[in-house]
Order: structure tokens, then C-alpha cells, then sequence
């Protein structure tokens, strides 16, 4: 294969990552990663830099949209980015040293685990748990515009939710993704904010999470122009697409049979990591 | 009652100048991505082996230098740098947001972010 070739393929293939991965909510990353290194043939290192800087081009590019909307909030944004950041640098570091098959199946376990929360996904239920007073102190409530006037929201359980996205942070550190599956764990379960609130905001700390981590793969090598320019465009481009048409499209479907796809390459990322050495 | 209107305006700049940086790193890539291809778009891919970057692509000194000599690799390097710096950009500016409402508290929080981005720019050098 030649760079031109290979340039064609992989910006196609990100396009579609990044088109799915939009309507899906669950990212392109996720899929690009196993692509690259099981059709691709590329060394899992280039693609976890290749994927990152994706990560961060979608999250940004998305932006602009999701502001207009108005149901992020910007303080839970910040106070969460302490852990992911620090999460970030420590998954970064841990990539450095950590053997590449370990790394593989690591990612396939998170595949595995992001699959089982695509399929089972629904908002979480209100529940009777008190609002953390901590929230008060920091801030964190808010309240989200619907058509009937703005709708207060408490933030519950505020250590663990911290704690969850330090987590979510050395993921996406570590194997080059947005980590929204464990996100949602954090934002969704823990804390109990608004489905919409924790989407878009988490949308915006996913760059600045990819950020921290973004500087140790860059003087490490991890980031290869020719692998990162067909991700980066491609995936950016699809995303963009995929937010257009979010509203017209049959998303539950999607979210099943992109389910499905994101457990099978969990599988193979699980063999190729024991089997290669 | 003005307070949710400054967060408002705050994250609507925020979105603004993300936008802008996501759209400049595209360009350049782009750019870059012209570049290298008609130079090298005949020569093999393989990605097979890490090899790491050279030393003129891990850094940002290096990066300039090569992108200044027309180095489709080195413009595509550059682009992704200007992507990298854009979150760091907005976290910046919105020290200067919380600032501007008063809030310190938050003025700290986001301190203390941008801190630990610049400590990971630091540090792996």
C-alpha cells in the first residue's frame, strides 16, 4: 500500500467512525483505534496519537453547536477537569511503560464495557438520593432551559462522580479515547446530572482532557503526521455530518448494531493483544 | 440575576474561538496534507513498527522549523499542534470569564487546570 492509498482508506474509515460515533454519542476513537491496528496494520502506539488528536478536533468542532443549545454547565465542566487532567497525564505516562499487548486488551475490555452501555442505555432515574451539600459549596447546581422556564438541578454524590472521572481521565490517557462510556458512569449514575447537562458538558472537557495527555504522546512520537492527518480529517468531518442529520436518525437501531460492531473488535482487540508478542 | 447571562456570553465566546481553532488546524493540515501527498503520495505506508517521530516532529521548535521549509509532514505536525493548544486556549480564557464574574473560587479551579496541562507540556520534554 502507498501513502496514497493508505491516506484514501483511512480517511475514509474515520469518516465513517466519526459519522457513527456522532450519532451513537459513543465517539470515533473508540472504533478507529482497533481499525487501524487490526485492518490497518498500524503499530497500536501511532494509532492511540492518531486517535487523541481526533478526539480533540471532535470535541472542539462540536462546540459551537452544543453552546447554542445552552445546557452545559461550565463550572461542573472545570471543577471535573482537576481529576481528568491529572487522570490524563497519569494515563499517559502509564502508556509509556505499560507492554503494547497489555494495552490491547485493556482496550477491549473497554470496548466490551462501552458496548454493554450502549445496550442498556437509558437516563438514569431521578432517585432519593440527598443532593451533596459539597455541590452547594462548589457551585456545581444549575439549571437547564426546557419550554416551560429553566429546570433547577441538584449534583449528588460529588467525591465519587470526581473520583470516577480521575478514572475516566487515565483511560483516555492511556488508550487515545474520549472515555465516554466511563463518563457517563461518572456524570449520568454518580452525580445524577441531566442527560443533556452531562453531554454536552462532558463534550467540552473530553478536549481538554485529550489536551493533557496530547503533549507527553507528541515528544514521545506517538503522533505521526501520516497517520494523524487522515484520522484527524476524516473523523472531524464525519462527526460534523453526524450531528446534522442526529435528528432524523433511527438512533436506538444505531446504537445496537453500533454496539454490537464496537463488542466484536473488543473480542479481537483482546486476541490480537494475548496473541502477538 | 445578571450571573447566568455572563456564564451564557462566556460560553458562547468559548465556543466561538474553539470553533476558530478546530477550523485554522484543519486548514493547515490540509494544507499539509496537499503538500505531502504530491511529494510522497507514491512512496510505501507502513506503520507496522514504531519507530517514533524524528527528532524535528517531537517538538514544537522543530515542528516550526520544518513547516517553515515547506515540509508537508511538518505542516500537518503544525496543524495538530494549533489543535492540541485550542482547549488549552479556551481553559485560559475562561480564567479571564470567571474573572469577569468574580467568581473566584472558579478563577482557582481553572488555575489549577491549566496548571496541571502546562505541567504535562513541561514535563514530558
Amino acid at each position: 500500500m502507498n501513502v496514497f492509498e493508505f491516506t484514501g482508506l483511512v480517511a475514509f474509515a474515520a469518516l465513517g467512525a466519526g459519522f457513527l460515533g456522532a450519532l451513537t454519542g459513543l465517539g470515533g476513537g473508540v472504533v478507529l483505534v482497533p481499525v487501524l491496528t487490526l485492518a490497518f496494520h498500524v503499530d497500536i502506539r501511532y494509532a492511540i496519537g492518531a486517535s487523541l488528536v481526533s478526539v480533540i478536533a471532535t470535541s472542539s468542532g462540536a462546540a459551537s453547536a452544543y453552546v447554542k443549545e445552552g445546557f452545559s454547565n461550565i463550572r461542573i465542566g472545570m471543577f471535573l477537569e482537576i481529576a481528568t487532567t491529572v487522570g490524563a497525564l497519569f494515563g499517559a505516562f502509564l502508556a509509556l511503560h505499560v507492554p503494547t499487548p497489555a494495552i490491547s486488551v485493556t482496550f477491549g475490555v473497554v470496548l466490551l464495557y462501552s458496548a454493554i452501555q450502549a445496550g442498556r442505555y437509558r437516563e438514569a432515574a431521578p432517585g432519593d438520593d440527598p443532593p451533596d451539600p459539597l455541590a452547594a459549596r462548589l457551585r456545581l447546581n444549575g439549571a437547564y432551559p426546557t419550554p416551560n422556564g429553566p429546570q433547577p438541578y441538584a449534583v449528588r454524590h460529588v467525591p465519587t462522580g470526581f473520583a470516577l472521572m480521575g478514572v475516566a481521565g487515565a483511560l483516555s490517557g492511556l488508550l487515545g479515547i474520549g472515555s465516554g462510556a466511563v463518563k457517563v458512569l461518572a456524570m449520568d449514575r454518580a452525580m445524577r446530572i441531566p442527560f443533556k447537562v452531562s453531554t454536552t458538558t462532558s463534550n467540552f472537557m473530553i478536549g481538554v482532557t485529550a489536551a493533557a495527555s496530547a503533549g507527553v504522546y507528541l515528544s514521545r512520537g506517538y503522533i505521526d503526521p501520516g497517520v494523524a492527518m487522515p484520522v484527524m480529517l476524516g473523523v472531524l468531518a464525519g462527526s460534523l455530518a453526524g450531528a446534522r442529520v442526529l435528528v432524523h436518525a433511527p438512533t436506538h437501531w444505531l446504537r445496537v448494531v453500533f454496539g454490537l460492531a464496537i463488542a466484536l473488535l473488543g473480542i479481537e482487540m483482546m486476541y490480537h493483544g494475548l496473541t502477538t508478542r | 440575576m445578571s450571573k447566568p447571562w455572563t456564564d451564557r456570553r462566556v460560553e458562547v465566546i468559548i465556543g466561538h474561538l474553539l470553533r476558530a481553532g478546530v477550523t485554522a488546524a484543519a486548514l493547515v493540515v490540509l494544507a499539509g496534507a496537499a503538500v505531502y501527498l504530491a511529494r510522497h503520495g507514491q512512496a510505501p505506508a507502513d506503520y507496522r513498527i514504531f519507530r517514533g517521530e524524528p527528532s524535528d516532529l517531537d517538538e514544537i521548535g522543530g515542528i516550526w522549523r520544518d513547516a517553515l521549509a515547506m515540509s508537508g509532514r511538518g505542516i500537518i505536525q503544525l496543524g495538530l499542534v494549533l489543535l492540541i493548544a485550542t482547549p488549552v486556549a479556551r481553559v485560559a480564557f475562561s480564567i479571564f470569564g470567571f474573572a469577569e464574574e468574580r467568581d473566584w473560587l472558579y478563577v482557582g479551579v481553572t488555575v489549577v487546570v491549566l496548571a496541571i496541562l502546562l505541567f504535562g507540556i513541561v514535563v514530558s520534554r
